[in-house]
């Protein structure tokens, strides 16, 4: 179904396609090009750089108007962080919402994926429409019916408000994506397992779910991911600081008045670390998964 | 559609179809795996989305609010036992009064956050997918330092959406931050950022843009390596100028992946919520609120206010579903197949 040059790995053909073959380019071009690429690199840096720099600096120096890279550098705003506010309880419910969100996505939207992308069954094209416009709903909308249903059911100020909350999100985003990677494993493969007598779900789980173990994995860092990274259902939901995830616990650090920002900072860098290491394992194969799926509704 | 009568493997697409009883069974036989495979994700999302949804265009519809939700008053009697009578104050169904309420401006500020909105979706999306464009055919081309370029440029998509925030937040702080501290040491006024609507958007848009021209670039990078080189060989061939192989050439190879993430974008940039909540705080005094989450302060923020949250929610969708049919159909009709 999927234009197949598409649904590849962005990178994975960058040879074959390269437009034209390496030429000489006159000294100007280069420095414009390579000033211009520069730039943007330095516009893309200079915000992470700045925070982490002033994660080092005590906080008289954080809120001077002066501009120094280096004031009195230590890590004592980390151990702040780490050692006497709630930030490590934050980060543990964080990482335990997201992990949850993740397995539950991933299961049930793998077999989705796969049925999508292989069978033309009736239904799946307004399977598909749901999907997508699954993915257009505002927080906004849900939120409150799903705030009255769980205040109901008593789950308020619980994680697991938060993981079924992130379902909404996770388990259409999974099966759109999961459809997109299913896409670019070759049917052929199918076809012999089902002529060697496979059913079609032992196809699925013994020939093509091992081959589509890096789009299970991306699909689950990137889910892993949006629930790391999200605050209204967070700040909705969760009202004890015990319970709080990241991107609620966080803004406790500058309130109205009083702002600590040396902790935000030091808090926000420990918060990015894992989070960009798991992009970067997955980044190259996201686009791909995502716009795939897309091409072809 | 063919109809055939002959037996064994048939195409998917051709239903015979003797008598609607027999046409089903047999619809059922051939995809009864495939409905089994779908069935788990089809009860999750009936369950998680389509209940809630139906429940949020009813609220939309009455005047729930924080001190109306019960629908019973239990009072402890002196037995230990509890009572529970209706309350008489429950949330009733009030019709469209809502909606008039909003639309006319009676209650909330729906125009103004409408325009924020728009301006806010328009700004961001073009800016992210020009500075996108202009990255990508940069780095589509044979240079030192390609990889180490592009994992650089690729950062800021690392950086969760309200890590980012706060960081932004941070640099345009009024009495500290970097970009007040540049301004000074030149020489100038430093400026209330968020004191003002248009500054304060400004900040927000900013922030939106340096988080998601990554997401543009890496994907228009993908479509320009999917354009068949030999186009470009030929058209050299011919005399073609580099901006006529970039108009010619590169523009209508990019059009399917420029349609998707265009759609994609529009539809997150407008449900954007970390950055309006974290950057400006709706500063100053809620001007620089998108629809998204004015909704969200009006239901959770001061007296809840949920019914009012929903009708926004219901509008938001609509004119997402309504520019997303549009979107569609304008694509059709220049004979896209999307």
């Amino acid at each position: 179904m999927a234009d197949p040059t598409l649904a590849q790995d962005a990178g994975a053909h960058t040879r074959a396609a390269t437009p034209r073959p390496r030429r000489t380019r006159s000294p100007l071009a280069s420095v414009a090009l390579h000033g211009t690429l520069g730039l943007a690199v330095l516009v893309a840096l200079f915000p992470i750089v700045w925070v982490v720099l002033s994660s080092l600096k005590p906080g008289y120096a954080i809120q001077s108007s002066e501009i120094t890279l280096f004031v009195e550098p230590s890590f004592d705003n980390y151990v702040h962080v780490l050692t006497e506010t709630s930030f490590p309880r934050w980060f543990l419910n964080s990482a335990v919402v997201a992990a949850f969100t993740m397995v539950i996505g991933i299961t049930m939207s793998a077999s989705a994926g796969y049925a999508m992308s292989r069978f033309n069954f009736p239904g799946r094209r307004g399977l598909m429409w749901v999907f997508l416009v699954t993915q257009m709903f505002p927080v906004a909308i849900l939120i409150v019916p799903i705030y009255t249903i769980m205040a109901n059911l008593g789950l308020i100020d619980t994680k697991l408000s938060l993981i079924i909350a992130y379902c909404t999100v996770a388990v259409p985003f999974c099966a759109w994506m999961m459809r997109g990677y299913f896409d670019t494993i070759p049917k052929e493969l199918d076809e012999a397992a089902a002529l060697d007598g496979l059913g079609p779900f032992a196809t699925f789980y013994r020939v093509v779910l091992p081959l589509a173990r890096p789009g299970l994995a991306v699909t689950a860092f990137y889910t892993f991911l949006t629930a790391w990274g999200e605050v209204a259902y967070a700040i909705a939901f969760i009202q004890t600081d015990e319970n709080l995830t990241l991107g609620a616990g966080l803004q406790q650090f500058v309130p109205r008045f009083n702002p600590q920002w040396d902790s935000l900072t030091a808090g926000a860098v420990l918060i990015t670390v894992p989070a960009a290491l798991v992009f970067f394992f997955a980044q190259k194969h996201l686009v791909a998964g995502l716009t795939a799926g897309g091409t072809k509704g | 559609m063919t109809l055939s009568s002959t037996p064994g493997p048939t195409p998917d697409h051709a239903q015979p179809a003797p008598s609607r009883g027999g046409r089903l069974r047999r619809s059922f036989d051939r995809h009864w795996y495939a409905w089994a495979m779908v069935l788990p994700t089809v009860v999750v999302l009936a369950v998680l989305i389509g209940f809630p949804l139906v429940q949020g265009i009813w609220q939309s519809f009455t005047d729930l609010n924080e001190s109306n939700q019960r629908s019973e008053v239990c009072t402890k009697t002196l037995g230990g036992g509890e009572t529970c009578k209706p309350n008489p104050d429950a949330a009733k169904f009030v019709g469209l009064d809502n909606y008039v309420d909003v639309v006319t401006g009676e209650r909330g500020r729906f125009w103004l956050w409408f325009t924020n909105t728009v301006v806010w979706t328009f700004a961001c999306v073009s800016f992210h997918y020009l500075l996108g464009l202009g990255l990508a055919v940069m780095l589509n081309r044979p240079m030192r330092g390609r990889g180490l370029y592009r994992v650089l440029l690729i950062l800021p998509w690392a950086v969760p959406g309200f890590v980012a925030a706060f960081a932004w937040r941070f640099l345009f702080n009024e009495n500290f931050g970097l970009f007040n501290s540049l301004l000074t040491t030149v020489g100038l006024d430093p400026v209330d950022w968020f004191s003002h609507r248009w500054t304060s958007l400004f900040t927000a848009i900013t922030t939106n843009i340096w988080m998601g021209v990554p997401f543009m670039m890496v994907a228009i990078l993908g479509g320009l390596q999917s354009i068949n080189a030999d186009l470009y060989e030929a058209a050299e061939m011919d005399g073609a100028s580099a901006w006529q192989r970039f108009r010619h050439i590169t523009l209508p190879g990019l059009r399917p992946i420029s349609a998707t993430v265009i759609l994609l974008g529009t539809i997150w940039t407008f449900n954007m919520f970390p950055v309006i909540f974290f950057v400006t705080g709706g500063q100053p005094a809620g001007e620089s609120e998108i629809l998204v989450t004015g909704a969200f302060r009006a239901a959770f923020e001061g007296v809840r206010n949920y019914s009012l949250a929903a009708t926004y929610g219901v509008l938001i969708l609509s004119l997402l579903l309504v520019f997303a049919a549009t979107y569609r159909r304008a694509l059709r009709s220049q004979g896209e197949v999307w």
